[in-house]
């Protein structure tokens, strides 16, 4: 009995429930890449390959703006900068001397619901159960995406109208728990709300693409928090356990 | 003019690949300045919360079902509960709400 072979079917168990809830959010992030004009087939393949539920959104949205490559490479840096710190978490449990190879491959694996059942099985960090994870999920999430585009327009308003906060709903759980456990994270929320609903306002920065103003924000309030309230090493890891 | 789409998708897929893989090219043994440790700590809670807020109020129908919905999906978030029942809560709060609005 191949041993892999048995922690990739475990991989791909844990992955079904993922892979249904992917399912449902990205038909949301379907019905916003279709109003970014993107067709099923262009939704399904970026999904298969991007699988990133806040950076495709934007991707997509920066899309219908005409940006720049450049500007579009930046975004994707900043937004999905949490994967970063995801992988710092999952490579800090992998002894030293773990081949690159292996590290590469537990990093491709990373969403944060896939880094989120891995940091929390028990062991080393290992690629058969990420793959299998990987591909449980990840086909759901492109079929989902798929369908999003291609029947959100034969969906009446209303349903639409409710979908599509679906995206949002997620984005609001990932950031919520973490908030009521840690003071400076709240903070760190309500600024950030109050400041992305200040910058559509004010005359000069309302004047940036959204984007941009997303960079923007970002860099400005994390810094400024990372100086008023740095993290203990310790603490910085927990906050990566709980971003799932 | 505007990009090639399918460029644009390897694009935005390779970077963000870049970003998962990050630490894994990098990683020798832990990195010890605080302050990125910090920086990167509140990047994912500031950049969701900028993206979020005033959008969702603006993805509805009726900007008031947008606002319920934020509502409702902070407390349920709040009091514990996962990614998939806080976005599907958001979805019947507007559902319901745009009933009536």
């Amino acid at each position: 009995m191949e041993k892999g072979r048995d922690i990739f079917i475990q991989g791909y168990r844990h992955g079904i429930p993922i892979g249904l809830g992917y399912f449902a959010v990205a038909f949301s992030l379907g019905i916003a890449a279709r109003d970014y004009g993107f067709s099923a087939a262009q939704g399904f393949i970026s999904s298969l390959f991007t699988y990133a539920s806040a950076g495709q959104y934007m991707g997509f949205a920066l899309y219908a703006t005409n940006t720049t490559l450049a500007e579009l490479i930046l975004l994707t840096f900043i937004i999905n900068a949490r994967y970063i710190l995801m992988g710092f978490a999952l490579n800090q449990r992998m002894p030293e001397g773990t081949p690159l190879r292996t590290r590469l491959l537990v990093g491709s694996c990373i969403t944060d619901e896939i880094f989120g059942i891995t940091i929390a099985r028990p062991g080393v960090p290992t690629p058969y159960y990420t793959f299998g994870a990987l591909i449980a999920a990840v086909p759901l999430w492109a079929l989902g995406t798929a369908c999003g585009i291609s029947m959100g327009n034969i969906l009446p308003a209303r349903i639409v109208s409710a979908l599509s906060v679906a995206l949002f709903g997620m984005f609001i759980a990932v950031i919520i728990p973490p908030a009521r456990k840690d003071k400076a994270v709240l903070g760190a929320v309500m600024i950030s709300f109050a400041c992305s609903y200040a910058a559509v306002k004010l005359p000069v920065v309302s004047n940036l693409s959204q984007g941009n103003r997303t960079i923007l924000l970002t860099v400005v309030i994390s810094a400024v928090f990372a100086m008023l309230f740095p993290r203990k090493t310790e603490e910085a890891e927990g906050g990566a356990v709980d971003a799932d | 003019m505007q990009i090639n789409v399918y460029l644009y998708i390897f694009v935005m897929a390779f970077a963000t690949w870049l970003m998962r893989v990050a630490a894994s090219l990098i990683m020798k043994k832990p990195i010890q300045n605080r302050f990125f440790q910090s920086f990167l700590y509140y990047v994912p809670y500031v950049t969701l919360a900028v993206m979020t807020f005033p959008a969702i109020v603006e993805a509805t129908q009726s900007p008031l079902a947008g606002a319920a919905a934020l509502i409702v999906c902070i407390a349920a978030a709040w009091f514990g509960q996962g990614l998939f029942t806080v976005a599907i809560l958001g979805c019947v709060t507007v559902l319901v709400l745009e009933l009536f609005l």
